[in-house]
């Protein structure tokens, strides 16, 4: 039995209303508690420091099958960052795709303690979740590909919501999968025949569905499931200029479908989804009529995938959208790849420079947007790992977002034509620490469904980060670098009640994270019949008998378990 | 000058970045001494290595003597000033060298000069395998700078190579200059197979034997090129372009003498 109290820190809880006050917090084994006995706790002086609940990362592709491949076809990247194993920690490799031990190890280390992967091909649910078990300090999750699953685009086109239903809850069940991902819908299943679609209106060949029909009926399907997350959307035209225009398109066609003004969608990676003007020449920031929207309607989450000015692979699902970045960036190396009925995938290894008028202004586009919207419950800050930056840059964005000094100091290395384009200078916001607790703890835990995740009260998980910031004295707008460094090496993570990184270092490795995945349980079990059986025959690689993921491939599993209405 | 003498023989490799005429430059023997280096997989200092001996004399700034053929990295990122190896070298030596000289009076590993931007390598014997190429998945070849080699060098020379110049004295191995975009090798001797593949700019002399590959175009007869403002080198040459599968326009000049193999692409002339 453990016992921790960490005594005196100014602690940050948006989700409990607590900003920057004194208090102390009480861990007994993993939960959060009301009081524990001094004499016996171990006992963390937090005074002068800043106390908020372990980090939640709501998109990150730290598994599966893309992450590997774009690991194999990059020697060159973890030469750049080797990792020396100690006492303590295992040997890896670093940068844009670090190896599962470091992935895990760097997180804790800046004060996250549960991290969400980005997609995953329901084919390809074994690798991540072998993946997802060597990745320690953090609790985890995986989205499933849905939206052009062949099942799902043959029941939407019928209009048969509750049987897609029981198929999803089927699929997210053999998969142990967290939520329903959505990827360029329709524009997949077109690439397995070398086309896309370009409007959310344009037919599926094939299929009589159109991207509009996927996501309503996959919204449908998702509140039929009770399901804790939204669906998790990446808009059609993700990445072509212009694209503005979709993404709200795609948003009104949604707006009906919110009861009570609560979020139906999570639009990820916004960032790439806001780009104005009708070619790259032309390229220009639609985050003011993205912000416009958001700030007037409650039923869209976003996160920023923040461009953060490095070297990274881009890595997606949406194969049509890598390979236009491949003939537009002239890389010499790619990989495209159509996963049968389910998905397909590209990888592109990308430099995103600051002397690029493009990518600088894609830089600002995202700080736009987290700083336009007015509401930090609406908008989270990720970096979408590793297609705008690897996530060891976290810091650097919090700085831009809590700090005009940060940003200036970078747009002013940023090409001209940026620096012309851009609205950061007309925008004064600087987030408090409060915002930025909501941004990367409280907001995404609400937006996931965690009740016991991303907050301090009591019966919370003891997920907790301890950040050598005083809120008395230090002005993190002006000294953003002391800040930045204070985010980038939590003074103390504590995961499940043990503490795991000290002055931003591993003490313990031993702490496996559960994955935490869902069982949608439908009233009446989805149709497995002859037909079924004999389409995985005859479209898939796998047979039907070797598709789900067995209990057995998921080493620390975290159920949950809810009552479907279908 | 600071002098560095192998204390024992080394079995695994050493890694020693830190040997530069910069890192050097200012330091005390004491301090010398304690600069960090790895061996195996341990953390040690340079004086768990090396005898260091400073003497009066200027030039040049670092000599190591003795066999270092498992000791890497050394000279790099380096900017100026001067190193002289007596004895065979490891892996990476000069790797991102952005200015000065290296002389090693013995052979070299794999990887030598690799990213370097300027500066001068000289090699008085024999190289590896990766001979100015970058690291493996990379496309960071060599930018500018001048590397010569006494004796033969190994296979992919010169890949990725945007700029700078390469002279062999000996024979080259396979793969090369591949995906070479600019800059000039010049290998006095034979040439493995693959010479020039994906090339797209930049030439290639060949005093040798050497084999053209099918997608390249024969383009003229030249009685003598030029490598660099010192080096003319008389024919006459064969002149190939290509690679025409990258749509490339490198240049590819073979020894006619030595090739009477290539006589048949006269006909297309």
């Amino acid at each position: 039995m453990t016992e921790i109290l960490i005594k005196n820190g100014f602690v940050v809880d948006p989700r409990n209303k607590i900003n920057c006050e004194k208090m102390d917090i009480a861990i007994k084994d993993n939960k959060i508690v009301q009081k524990v006995n001094e004499k016996q706790a171990h006992i963390i002086d937090a005074s002068g420091l800043t106390v908020m609940a372990g980090g939640v990362d709501i998109h990150s592709h730290i598994a599966g099958a893309e992450v590997n491949t774009g690991r194999i076809i990059r020697p060159e990247d973890h030469y750049k960052d080797p990792v020396r194993k100690t006492s303590i920690t295992r040997a890896g490799t670093g940068y844009s795709i670090p190896s599962t031990f470091v992935t895990g190890y760097r997180y804790a280390e800046m004060g996250y303690t549960s991290v969400f992967n980005g997609s995953i091909a329901p084919m390809k649910a074994k690798h991540a979740h072998e993946e997802l078990n060597d990745i320690p300090l953090l609790d985890k999750g995986t989205y499933i590909l849905t939206g052009d699953w062949w099942f799902v685009l043959e029941n939407l086109a019928k209009n048969d919501i509750d049987e897609c239903a029981r198929l999803v809850s089927w699929l997210i069940y053999s998969t142990k999968g967290y939520s329903i991902k959505v990827v360029n819908p329709g524009g997949l299943e077109s690439w397995g025949f070398g086309r896309n679609v370009h409007s959310i209106d344009d037919p599926v060949p094939n299929f009589c569905v159109t991207p509009r029909e996927i996501m309503r009926g996959l919204i449908k399907v998702n509140k039929k499931l009770n399901m804790p997350h939204t669906i998790h959307l990446h808009t059609n035209n993700l990445g072509v200029p212009g694209n503005y225009q979709t993404t709200l398109d795609t948003m009104k066609a949604l707006e009906d479908l919110s009861t009570d003004g609560k979020p139906v969608a999570h639009i990820t990676h916004v960032q790439f989804a806001c780009f104005k003007g009708e070619n790259w020449r032309k390229f220009k920031s639609g985050a003011e009529d993205i912000a416009k929207y958001m700030n007037a309607h409650t039923h869209i989450t976003l996160d920023m995938g923040q461009v953060t000015f490095s070297d990274t692979t881009t890595m997606t699902a949406d194969g049509p959208f890598e390979f236009s970045l491949y003939e537009l960036g002239g890389h010499l190396k790619w990989v495209n790849s159509d996963v049968e009925t389910e998905s397909s995938g590209g990888i592109i290894p990308f430099h995103y420079k600051r002397n690029s008028p493009v990518n600088a202004l894609q830089w600002s586009i995202g700080l736009e947007l987290a700083l336009l919207i007015k509401d930090p419950w609406k908008i989270f800050m990720t970096t979408d790992h590793p297609n705008g930056g690897p996530f060891y840059d976290y810091p650097k964005v919090l700085a831009w977002l809590y700090s005009k000094k940060a940003r200036e100091a970078t747009l002013k290395k940023c090409h001209k034509s940026a620096r012309k384009k851009s609205l950061l200078p007309s925008i004064d916001r600087e987030l408090t620490l409060y915002e930025i607790a909501i941004m990367t703890r409280a907001g995404t835990a609400q937006a996931l469904g965690l009740p016991n995740k991303g907050h301090l009260g009591v019966g919370a998980d003891a997920d907790v980060a301890v950040f050598n910031i005083n809120p008395e004295t230090l002005d993190i707008a002006q000294k953003f670098r002391t800040a930045r460094k204070a985010f980038a090496s939590a003074v103390y993570t504590i995961k499940d009640g043990i503490i795991v990184a000290k002055d931003g270092q591993i003490v313990n490795s031993q702490v496996p994270g559960r994955t935490i995945w869902v069982d949608a349980q439908t009233k009446d079990p989805c149709r497995i019949d002859d037909d079924m059986k004999r389409k995985f025959k005859e479209y898939w690689t796998i047979e039907y008998e070797n598709y789900p993921v067995t209990d057995h491939y998921v080493k620390v599993s975290d159920k949950l378990t809810i009552k479907a209405s279908v | 000058m600071i002098t560095l003498t192998p204390l024992r023989t080394f079995n695994v490799p050493i890694q020693t970045p830190c040997i530069t005429p910069e890192n050097f430059a200012g330091k005390t023997l004491t301090d010398i001494k304690k600069l960090p280096a790895t061996e195996g997989n341990r953390n040690i200092t340079l004086g768990d290595l090396f005898k260091i001996e400073q003497d009066p004399a200027e030039t040049p700034n670092i000599t190591l003597n003795g066999d270092l053929s498992k000791v890497k990295r050394v000279g790099q990122a380096m900017k100026s000033g001067e190193i002289v190896i007596n004895g065979n070298i490891g892996m990476h030596t000069g790797e991102k060298m952005a200015g000065g000289k290296i002389i090693i009076n013995g052979n070299a590993g794999g990887w030598t000069g690799s990213e370097m931007k300027k500066g001068t390598i000289e090699i008085h014997g024999d190289v590896g395998d990766y001979l100015a190429s970058p690291y493996r998945g990379n496309d960071l070849g060599m930018k500018g700078g001048l590397i010569t080699v006494d004796g033969n060098v190994g296979t992919d020379v010169g890949c990725y190579l945007k700029g700078g110049i390469i002279k062999i004295t000996g024979s080259a191995g396979q793969f090369l200059g591949y995906h070479m975009t600019d800059g000039a090798i010049y290998v006095e001797k034979n040439c493995d197979v693959r010479t020039g593949a994906c090339m797209t700019g930049g030439k290639i002399v060949v005093g040798g034997t050497l084999e053209i590959l099918p997608s390249f175009t024969i383009d003229s007869i030249k009685p003598k090129v030029k490598v660099d403002n010192t080096t003319n080198v008389s024919g006459p040459f064969y002149v190939f372009l290509g690679d025409l599968s990258e749509r490339g326009t490198g240049k590819i000049f073979a020894n006619k003498a030595a090739n009477p193999a290539l006589a048949f692409y006269e006909k297309y002339l």
